[in-house]
């Protein structure tokens, strides 16, 4: 090992390792930035490791400063055509450093365009009326429990800010399963381990013997929100019930966006405030009230994340009104597939809370027989009819 | 063998070894190597993720030390125990022995001794140098057992009260894996070279079968890659790792084949597709579109 110790030294930030670099650091802290500015995670310790490997590397191959850089600044494989974007017009235009300095201050634009451009922050539900004053709502004592039957898409705008308040409120009971942790209680199987451990204590006495049983944990749960077009009016609403619940159990719930294609945004909802989390995930969602492909975005799903243990075994609701402008046996196979790999399948239509609905469009005929609750969704009083099937699941 | 000191020299230091890395891998293992980092490596399944560090092990030397992640893996199981029973066995020894007279003191410090503690993985890596840790599939570990993790990969140090400090001589070479069934935390990452594992270029895919299956033809390993490229492109449900490319050709050579054709194909499908699904979809779809001519 030719470095001294692992953690000396390397991690103390861009701007001190910059200084023992003998050529050209700026551009490559530049690089670092524009990464960044295209929605790379990059911090400064990860930009002084990379500055670090590009120095360790120098010598080598064409491919070092390329290697150097995607082993340490980036950590997903999302954002690999990212980097090599960045990378193309960052280092390959122009090779003098000067020159690339120059373009790391304002650099990035081109590159980010791909990924932002039909992108929602424009019609971003929460921000849209975020700043404007809660409206003071004259209650009667029952406007609560009137709003909480009202269907959330005819809710006007001062009932909705009234709404977002009612579903912070929610207080969800979830999903367990049994741990292969054991925790110590009063009964159950006798635990040799800290029965020795206590006996030992005692100066191998023999003691009363010490007991354990399964613990439990939350299952995990999979919220798919269906941000389409017909499906807009209860966007909103559905994504606050989804931080909520992601909120509740930051470990075990994922949340999705699905319409013409598949977002992840757990990681916004784990937000504390709703109108924050909401706003971030608007920012990321590019397809905000257009199409529907669910047979296409559940099947890359599946592939990216169900298949390797997000749905395994968990809780999986897909809240959507199944129009579906793909083909509808590929929406079925997908679901059966998803119906394999989770414990419950809960099919959410809102529009199921109609009194005069009949389930006909193509989508959800096909996917009747796959799913093991279909409930509403439309209201308040209906989500929490929800989470009771959650729970029970 | 010693360190590499540039990443073509690991390169043929690894390929030596029987694992053949393209450009990434290598520059991944040279730096965490050589910048004492560890190497967060993800992929699909069978990608060669785990072969990737057991070669390491091999090239360095050395021991491979592996950690398999469950779920509710706690220090206990990584670091290491003490061995109750035998300690209480002993206790009861001195106590026969001495007549019910017993040192205190002396049996006290006897119980703690070395004898008694089981080493772990992460205690035994410290302790063994040269070794490669391997971490496995530490998305299946709880989040709290990478908040520790992250506080002994970051100074290669164990206490244990009753013995002291284990400090590792020359920090061990450390690669996590994981399938990303769940984010790992942030924070973890940015300690280590994060390489994303793709699958192997044709060639590279018949030079990987040559060297792990010496008796194989030329043809039958040039079929085999070709065939499993194509069907990684297929969208099936589980693409076929080189791992499964490898058990495909053992199949093939089990049953005396020498170029692949429609029949063996469909006798062995089963060594390559792991889904009924798939397999129903690649007979469908015909064999002949998998074929290399």
């Amino acid at each position: 090992m030719t470095t001294s110790s692992p953690n000396s030294g390397d991690y103390r930030g861009a701007g001190v390792v910059a200084e023992r670099i003998d050529d050209a650091p700026t551009a490559l802290v530049g690089f670092a930035r524009a990464l960044a500015a295209a929605g790379v995670a990059v911090c400064s310790t990860r930009t002084a490791t990379y500055v670090a490997a590009a120095r360790v590397l120098r010598s080598d191959q064409p491919g070092a400063l390329y290697w150097a850089g995607r082993l340490s600044l980036t950590s997903s494989p999302d954002d690999l055509p990212i980097y090599d974007a960045v990378f193309e017009t960052y280092f390959s235009l122009d090779p003098e450093h000067e020159q690339s300095t120059m373009r790391g201050q304002s650099p990035v634009v081109q590159a980010s365009v791909p990924f932002t451009e039909d992108g929602g922050p424009s019609e971003d539900p929460a921000g849209a009326d975020s700043d404007v004053l809660p409206p003071v709502i004259r209650a009667r004592a029952s406007a609560a429990e009137v709003l909480r039957n009202r269907d959330l898409a005819s809710l006007s705008r001062a009932e909705r800010q009234e709404m977002a308040r009612l579903l912070q409120l929610l207080r969800p009971g979830l999903p367990v399963r049994r741990s292969r942790r054991r925790r110590s209680r009063a009964t159950g199987q006798v635990d040799p381990r800290r029965t020795v451990r206590a006996m030992l204590a005692a100066g191998g006495e023999l003691a009363a013997p010490r007991r354990h049983r399964p613990d439990t944990r939350p299952r995990r749960i999979v919220l798919l929100i269906d941000v389409s077009g017909s499906m807009a009016p209860y966007a909103d609403a559905l994504l606050r019930f989804a931080h909520v619940l992601a909120r509740y159990r930051p470990n075990a719930c994922e949340v999705f966006t699905i319409g013409t294609r598949l977002t992840r945004i757990t990681g916004a909802m784990r937000m504390r405030d709703p109108d924050s989390a909401l706003r971030a995930a608007a920012e990321t969602i590019a397809d905000y009230s257009g199409g529907t492909r669910l047979g296409e975005v559940l099947h890359a799903f599946l592939d990216r994340w169900g298949h390797r243990g997000t749905a395994r075994g968990s809780v999986v609701a897909i809240f959507s009104d199944g129009w579906e402008r793909g083909s509808a046996d590929e929406l079925a196979e997908q679901v059966a597939r998803l119906g394999r790999l989770a414990r419950t399948v809960v099919w959410v239509n809102p529009h199921k809370g109609a009194t005069d609905y009949e389930p006909v469009q193509s989508g959800i005929v096909a996917v009747l027989p796959y799913v093991d609750h279909f409930v509403a969704g439309h209201s308040l009083a209906a989500l929490e009819e929800l989470l009771g099937v959650m729970r029970d699941a | 063998m010693a360190t590499c000191s540039t990443p073509d020299a690991l390169n043929s230091a690894l390929s030596r070894a029987g694992y053949l890395p393209d450009a990434g891998i290598s520059a991944a293992a040279f730096l965490a190597d050589n910048m004492a980092r560890p190497l967060f490596l993800e992929g699909e399944a069978g990608v060669g993720k785990t072969s990737l560090a057991a070669a390491l092990a091999q090239t360095r030397g050395s021991e491979l030390i592996r950690l398999q992640c469950y779920e509710g893996i706690d220090a206990s199981q990584a670091l290491y125990d003490w061995d109750f029973p035998r300690q209480l066995l002993h206790l009861r020894a001195i106590e026969a022995m001495g007549n019910g007279h017993i040192d205190v003191a002396a049996a006290e410090s006897e119980l703690y001794d070395e004898r008694f503690l089981l080493a772990r993985p992460i205690l035994r890596a410290l302790r063994t140098p040269r070794s490669v840790l391997l971490i496995d599939e530490i998305d299946r570990a709880d989040d709290e057992f990478e908040a520790f993790l992250l506080e002994v990969l970051s100074d290669f140090t164990v206490s244990i009260p009753e013995l002291g400090q284990v400090r590792a001589d020359a920090a061990p070479l450390v690669v996590l894996t994981s399938n990303r069934t769940r984010e790992v935390h942030d924070a973890l990452k940015r300690r280590c070279f994060y390489h994303w594992v793709q699958h192997p270029s044709l060639e590279r895919e018949v030079a990987i079968l040559r060297r792990r299956l010496p008796e194989i033809t030329e043809r039958l390993a040039n079929d085999v890659a070709t065939a499993a490229s194509r069907l990684r492109t297929a969208e099936l449900i589980k693409p076929p790792g080189v791992a499964e490319s490898l058990d495909w050709a053992s199949a093939l050579q089990a049953l005396g084949c020498e170029q692949l054709d429609q029949g063996f194909a469909a006798l062995t499908l089963g060594a390559a597709l792991k889904y009924r699904e798939d397999i129903e979809r690649v007979e469908r779809e015909g064999l002949s579109q998998v074929m290399a001519y």
